[in-house]
């Protein structure tokens, strides 16, 4: 099993050979995400009953909850992928992280904007220091510094140990900046109106906004493949396989 | 002849680094200064009322200790960037992180640990209450070491750039936050006549957090640099 | 007898381009390797990767038989590495880099004045470098082979902006370090004859 799996990992690393995989997959995750995201949406927006105490608002949250989990997600992605980097050196998991990091930053500005929209009826303003939001609006820096790190650096085999250890760095303090901030929220401000009780929720909200996180990771992995897909043909644009790819 | 000791070889790169920011003793004042200078724009910005004043005091003095911190970050490494003792450094015999913390620590003590000079003056003139003297002094005392350490990541990160400035920033300053928080919380909490233990605590685990990881990212990150 | 330094299969790729791939070398005891090539051709990674500073590709270097990276600070103490920077700080004195150099590496006993004058740098001892010329700097730079122990000296253009004089200095210098049973890889655009060692030449620019 062991054995079979080092070989498979092996294979993955193959830039031609992930290729060609995720070309064969891309179009089977879009039929399944398609099929998740109608079901969620759906779920979510007609079939689950109103909030009795936030009315219809609330139903930002089949949007606004798994961004959020996409965006913490992606940065666990993102710093694997790193030690991955460091330790076997790996090319197609240097590709992987940097092509996740806009796809993460995307996610964490879409939570971002969502829960502000969402603050407005709860709150009367698009923007208060909830520790949720603060925390996320820093997760939002991180991205973008790791963005900015790999775009700085010419040489782009340097620039993927560079971003692998500012991931793993930034991982370390993900977990002390979330604790930081929500300790400082529940100094500052006092009790906030917490968003959403989570225990409690209904199935019929449950099961949509499961849905949604699940369409999220499908439309994740579809937006890296096709990044990693350009990003390894421009990267090997002068090794065989590229070329025997487009003369044929 | 044998090598050094690793604590010979500490000691002597901190004394030699120490020695180099002597003899380039006028730019040692300017991460004071600007500190200094930063502080006084509050009160010229937002009015010199009293009472408004010494409620900001805590969080003006640690966000200008922040960016006096990490205006100062780039000269940990790059003379030594430039005239090639770096490589030399990275080429040494001795564990790397060692040396990278012992240039650490001299960076720290000649950028860091003046602010503890000039944060009773500022504070006194901001009317911070004065039982939370002792703990605004604490804070700059273990919360500067960990700018430091911090810093020093993305500076390693960042050398071999042309336009390294802005990255650092970037990079840097999103980690410098529960550093900010507990600090300033810690002075706020002294000032309203309570005990800062749990702030205090956070920041000794963040120093030591911070001492044990970061030259071992630093160093991989300057290796990374070099290459 | 054995090869001290080897590559195995040694692959460097620079900005998509390969600069070589499949390179086989093996340096005994007193053997000098030079290595030449047009600019831009791989000298420097060459020397750099040797050195542990940069990665190949893909590939090994071997001290000893065994992998750089597995030797670790035993290899460091055994190689001189003069790069294109001097690597010593303008200000400080000859003498205060000089001691620096013996602490980061294996000092040899040997008093730094003598050092000093070995490369014709007597009684500059207390002068900052920033004091010195270029090529002034540069002897001090190669000072450190003088004053610490090392089986392997990797140099890049070591003989930048020296004087005739001064160049056949070292090369004299590095007779002797060969006969003892060193190690010397460097490059050069100028031409070194050293008719009694054993030289090896490689051409990357073939």
């Amino acid at each position: 099993m062991f054995k079979w799996f080092v070989k498979w990992f092996h294979r993955m690393g193959s830039p031609p050979h992930f290729y060609r995989f995720a070309g064969s997959w891309l179009p089977w995750l879009t039929v399944v995400f398609t099929v998740l995201t109608v079901a969620g949406l759906y779920g979510g927006l007609v079939l689950a009953p109103p909030d009795y105490q936030q009315g219809e608002s609330y139903r930002i949250i089949f949007i606004h909850v798994p961004a959020a989990w996409m965006s913490m997600f992606i940065y666990m992605v993102m710093a694997s992928c790193g030690i991955i980097v460091l330790v076997w050196r790996m090319k197609l998991a240097e590709v992987v992280l940097i092509c996740s990091a806009p796809i993460g930053a995307s996610f964490t500005f879409l939570a971002l904007v969502t829960g502000s929209l969402w603050g407005k009826p709860m709150w009367g303003t698009y923007w208060v220091w909830d520790a949720r939001l603060t925390s996320e609006l820093i997760l939002l820096f991180l991205y973008l510094g790791v963005i900015g790190l790999y775009g700085a650096i010419d040489e782009k085999r340097v620039a993927g140990r560079a971003v692998a250890i500012l991931a793993i760095v930034g991982m370390i303090n993900i977990p002390i900046i979330h604790y930081s901030v929500e300790w400082w929220n529940s100094l500052h401000q006092g009790a906030t109106v917490t968003k959403m009780d989570k225990p409690s929720i209904h199935w019929t909200m449950l099961v949509p906004l499961l849905l949604m996180a699940l369409s999220f990771k499908v439309y994740f992995i579809i937006s890296l493949f096709q990044r990693v897909r350009a990003e390894l043909l421009h990267r090997e644009r002068n090794s065989r396989w590229v070329e025997e790819l487009f003369r044929s | 002849m044998k090598r050094l000791s690793l604590s010979q070889a500490f000691w002597f790169l901190l004394r030699r680094d120490l020695l180099l920011a002597f003899r380039n003793r006028s730019e040692m004042a300017n991460p004071l200064l600007f500190f200094v200078l930063v502080i006084t724009l509050f009160p010229l910005a937002i009015g010199a009322e009293p009472n408004l004043l010494a409620r900001i005091a805590p969080g003006i003095i640690w966000v200008a200790a922040l960016l006096a911190s990490m205006l100062s970050l780039d000269g940990i490494f790059r003379s030594d960037f430039d005239d090639g003792t770096l490589e030399q450094m990275l080429l040494s015999a001795h564990p790397v992180p060692v040396l990278v913390l012992a240039k650490v620590t001299a960076h720290w003590l000649v950028t860091g640990l003046p602010l503890l000079l000039v944060a009773p003056l500022l504070a006194m003139m901001l009317g911070l209450d004065e039982d939370a003297y002792g703990i605004l002094l604490l804070t700059i005392l273990l919360g500067t070491p960990v700018l430091s350490l911090i810093g020093s990541i993305g500076v390693a990160l960042t050398v071999g750039l042309r336009k390294g400035g802005i990255i650092l920033s970037l990079l840097v300053l999103p980690l410098y936050v529960p550093v900010l928080i507990f600090s300033s919380s810690a002075i706020d909490v002294a000032a309203s006549g309570l005990p800062a233990t749990a702030q205090i605590s956070m920041m000794l685990a963040f120093l030591f957090l911070a001492l044990s990881l970061s030259p071992v990212a630093t160093a991989a990150a300057l290796k990374m640099s070099m290459s | 007898m054995s090869a001290l330094l080897q590559t195995r299969d040694l692959c460097c790729v620079k900005d998509d381009r390969v600069l070589f791939e499949g390179m086989n070398l093996a340096l005994k005891a007193g053997q000098i390797l030079l290595v030449e090539g047009k600019n831009g051709s791989g000298k420097t990674s060459l020397l750099r990767i040797l050195t542990g500073l940069s990665l190949p590709e893909s590939g090994d270097v071997l001290w000893q038989g065994r992998p750089i990276s597995e030797v670790g600070a035993d290899y460091y103490e055994q190689v001189n590495y003069v790069g294109h920077h001097d690597g010593i700080k303008r200000d400080l004195t000859c003498l205060e880099n000089l001691r620096l150099v013996q602490a980061m590496g294996k000092p040899l006993p040997i008093d730094l004045d003598d050092a000093l004058e070995k490369v014709n740098l007597y009684r500059f001892g207390d002068n900052y470098v920033a004091t010195l010329s270029a090529g002034q700097k540069r002897r001090l730079a190669l000072a450190r082979l003088v004053v610490t122990e090392a089986q392997l000296w990797i140099m890049d253009e070591p003989f930048t902006s020296l004087d005739k004089a001064s160049m056949a200095m070292f090369q004299e210098m590095f007779e002797q370090h060969l006969e003892k049973g060193g190690v010397i890889v460097l490059t050069s655009h100028h031409d070194i004859e050293m008719p009694q060692s054993d030289v090896v030449r490689l051409n990357l620019s073939e």
